[in-house]
């Protein structure tokens, strides 16, 4: 194995999905276009252009959900992309009906509880512990207070599921946002879920994880960089390191989520997914065998443990008429 | 007074995780495996060890072989146990 | 057997031991979640919801959740309140008003009324609602929409939609159903439990609800169980007339909206039966007879329900994904 395995026909693999597009927006979906959120990352940068090369430019509403603890760099960068492929957009700022959800306000008091003198003109992020040995995947929670000392403390189980909890609300917050103006031109949500997101479920049930049709949850974070290159995304985008853009201080992916970077997860997850030993898979991820081993084993359990995630509502009984 | 200490953890794992349902857990099996013990569960189980047992559990002590099985949480809790004692 | 209107009877004590066994199954050990939370609303699906959540998952292990807004009854949020008291549950109140003005959803949606009707201002005490032609068995009218405004006076006026402002208006008001799945899903996730829908039958069967709204839960316990059913299962949990006898509501629109005018345009018992008819394939002609219509009113209602279910398929579909994924299993595993 070495890591050409992910290599694709950026060009084949964009006309498969602009078809796919067309067929099952106007035919299956039966809506006349799509809705993206653009975040100014390359996701849904990819998720536009396509979009927009299978509907047409007048077909595709572009949508900016920024909030008060998002980059700046997130609504310049998607207002380049949305200038690049001329599609209609809207600004809608989100932080007052955040701030009304008391999003902001039930988090901080999360974090109260563990590191008490944390207030205003604090910024926050919560960590995975950054290793490849046996741990739990427990958070803790960074503070940087306004004379910039950082401190760090362990979650208990409340006060994890509180902040996460408070913090869901701006994922779902958007998608509502998306499905009002889905709603009102009779249009599609298209969701921008890579396939790592996706298959591991790093998305916020009926927030980030719902919509109409995910034309990139197939494909490998890598191979989303190569459509965005074929499709001319901006390099400014395409360079920049994924965040979550969801707390105040900056986070990267893997501090949140994957604990390692997206090319050598993006290895990992072929090789477990195509059956190779982890010790022939070493070489070219660039790990030990046993880390790529551990890998192997988290891929498991994030799949276990989010099931729940992928889990449609579930009935005691079928409704026969109905077809899921 | 080690069986009260067994009987106690299994008592924990089978009402907060098995629901009462006992479905055979061994004092070997890996909670991981089995699917027992999620990350929320993991969080559920520190703070009760912490609370129960009067120990600190520290960043560094966050991992499988201490926590995976009613044994292996055995091991740990003596040692912690004694360490504090010391 | 033939078709007769006692079809739809069951035995209520089976069917409550049943659905709460498969309660306790699905999310205690198939989600892994420890306990459940409830939207009530003062209605009864809700109430009946609330009722076998408890039996499932003990008091300590239920939030019941009220999510009024401005123009909700304020009788809902009594009768809720109340009805959670006597079940021995607290009802926790979280008023999404402040949240939907926020969204703009008052404003949106009143923007598009103004569209139809430049007089209507809701701060004057103008009052709104979207209503469908009366009887679906009548005659064979098209689906259109109508708006009728309430002037402070009480006068009606109604006119019928363009589709603009139509989907603007239902666009707008559709938040109120999200905002309340995202708030659920707050207490859900902040406790680790599972949201529990309250959708019956004819709402999930026949699309009546909001994509990643009301929808947008983890279980369905009742939504294998026709409204008349749902009637008997709350006699049997003995939830209170005051709840049972209220007239369905959408609870969404400014002025009282049944459902009935609203989406189903026919009476729960009619349609239930009818609807069991069709779904059994019974000739027109012997439901004719038992119902006391005529065989052209029931091939309007079958007619009817084929529709619905039809043009609803988009709120049930579930995102479709391009490719194989095999591992993120989101597809048929539902249900």
């Amino acid at each position: 194995m070495t890591a050409d395995v992910l290599k694709i026909n950026a060009a084949a693999t964009a006309a498969a999905i602009e078809a796919r597009i067309r067929d099952l927006v106007l035919v299956n979906l039966k809506r006349k276009g799509a809705v993206v959120a653009l975040s100014g990352g390359v996701d849904s940068s990819v998720v536009a252009a396509l979009c927009a090369r299978a509907l047409g430019k007048e077909r595709v509403f572009g949508l900016f959900l920024p909030e008060r603890d998002c980059s700046p760099d997130s609504l310049r960068l998607g207002r380049m992309l949305a200038a690049s492929l001329g599609i209609r957009t809207c600004v809608e700022d989100i932080t007052p009906i955040l701030e009304a959800a008391g999003c902001y306000r039930r988090r901080d008091d999360a974090i109260r509880t563990v590191i008490p003198e944390y207030g205003d003109g604090y910024t926050c992020k919560i960590v995975l512990p950054q290793t490849l040995d046996a741990t739990y995947p427990v958070y803790s929670v960074v503070v940087r207070s306004p004379e910039g000392v950082l401190k760090k403390a362990r979650l208990n189980a409340e006060a994890c599921l509180s902040i996460i909890a408070a913090t869901n609300f701006k994922q779902r917050t958007r998608k509502m946002m998306e499905y009002y103006y889905a709603d009102r031109y009779n249009y599609a949500v298209a969701g921008t879920p890579n396939r790592l997101e996706f298959d591991q479920g790093f998305f916020v049930k009926n927030g980030d994880g719902a919509a109409d049709f995910k034309p990139i949850a197939h494909l490998y974070k890598t191979q989303v960089y190569q459509l965005a290159e074929f499709l001319g995304i901006p390099e400014e985008i395409r360079t920049r390191p994924p965040t979550t853009d969801t707390y105040p201080m900056e986070q990267s992916q893997e501090e949140f989520y994957f604990a390692l970077p997206s090319e050598q997860m993006d290895l990992c997850l072929y090789a477990k997914n195509h059956g190779i030993p982890a010790a022939e898979a070493a070489a070219a991820v660039g790990l030990p065998a046993k880390s790529v081993e551990h890998v192997y084993r988290m891929v498991d359990s994030k799949r276990k443990s989010t099931r729940y995630l992928h889990q449609r509502p579930l009935l005691v009984e079928d409704v026969a008429e109905i077809q899921h | 007074m080690q069986n009260a200490q067994r009987d106690t953890l299994r008592q924990f794992v089978v009402e907060n995780f098995l629901f009462g349902q006992v479905d055979n857990l061994s004092d070997q099996d890996s909670f991981l495996e089995k699917g027992i013990i999620d990350s929320t569960g993991i969080l559920e189980l520190i703070s009760f060890l912490e609370r129960h047992y009067r120990i600190k559990i520290a960043d560094e002590d966050l991992i499988e072989q201490n926590f995976d099985s009613i044994d292996k949480l055995m091991a740990f809790l003596s040692r912690k146990l004694r360490v504090s004692k010391d | 057997m033939g078709f007769n209107k006692r079809v739809l009877e069951i035995d209520a004590a089976a069917e409550t031991n049943r659905i709460v066994a498969a309660l306790r199954q699905t999310v205690l050990r198939r989600m892994r979640r420890y306990g459940g939370v409830v939207g009530i609303s003062g209605g009864v699906d809700s109430a009946v919801v609330l009722a076998l959540a408890l039996r499932a998952f003990g008091p300590q292990k239920v939030i019941a959740l009220m999510l009024p807004e401005n123009d909700s009854d304020p009788e809902s949020e009594v009768l809720a309140r109340r009805y959670a008291q006597a079940c021995g549950v607290t009802a926790v109140l979280e008023n999404i008003t402040p949240a939907l003005e926020g969204f703009g959803c008052y404003a949106r949606r009143d923007e598009a009324i103004r569209r139809v009707f430049p007089e209507y201002d809701a701060a004057k005490g103008y009052k709104a609602k979207i209503v469908l032609p009366k009887n679906l068995l009548e005659e064979d009218t098209v689906n259109v929409f109508s708006l009728t405004i309430v002037d402070p006076n009480g006068v009606e006026q109604t006119k019928p939609l363009f589709p603009r402002d139509f989907l603007q208006i239902v666009a707008a008001s559709n938040f109120k159903q999200r905002t309340r799945m995202a708030m659920l899903y707050y207490h859900a996730e902040s406790n680790h439990y599972a949201v529990i829908g309250t959708a019956n039958k004819n709402e999930h069967g026949q699309g009546f609800f909001v994509k990643h709204g009301d929808a947008g839960v983890d279980v369905q316990p009742i939504a294998h169980l026709y409204k008349t059913q749902v009637y008997q299962l709350a006699e049997y949990l003995k939830v209170p007339e005051e709840i049972r006898n209220r007239v369905p509501t959408t609870d969404t629109y400014s002025a009282p909206t049944s459902q009935q005018e609203f989406f189903f345009r026919l009476p729960f018992e009619v349609m239930d039966l009818l609807w069991f008819a069709q779904e059994h394939g019974y000739p027109p002609a012997e439901v004719a007879a038992v119902m006391g219509l005529t065989e052209v009113q029931v091939q309007r209602a079958y007619n009817e329900f084929t529709r619905k279910q039809r043009t609803t398929a988009y709120l049930r579909m579930a995102p479709v994904s391009f490719g194989a994924v095999q591992e993120g299993t989101a597809r048929a595993e539902a249900s």
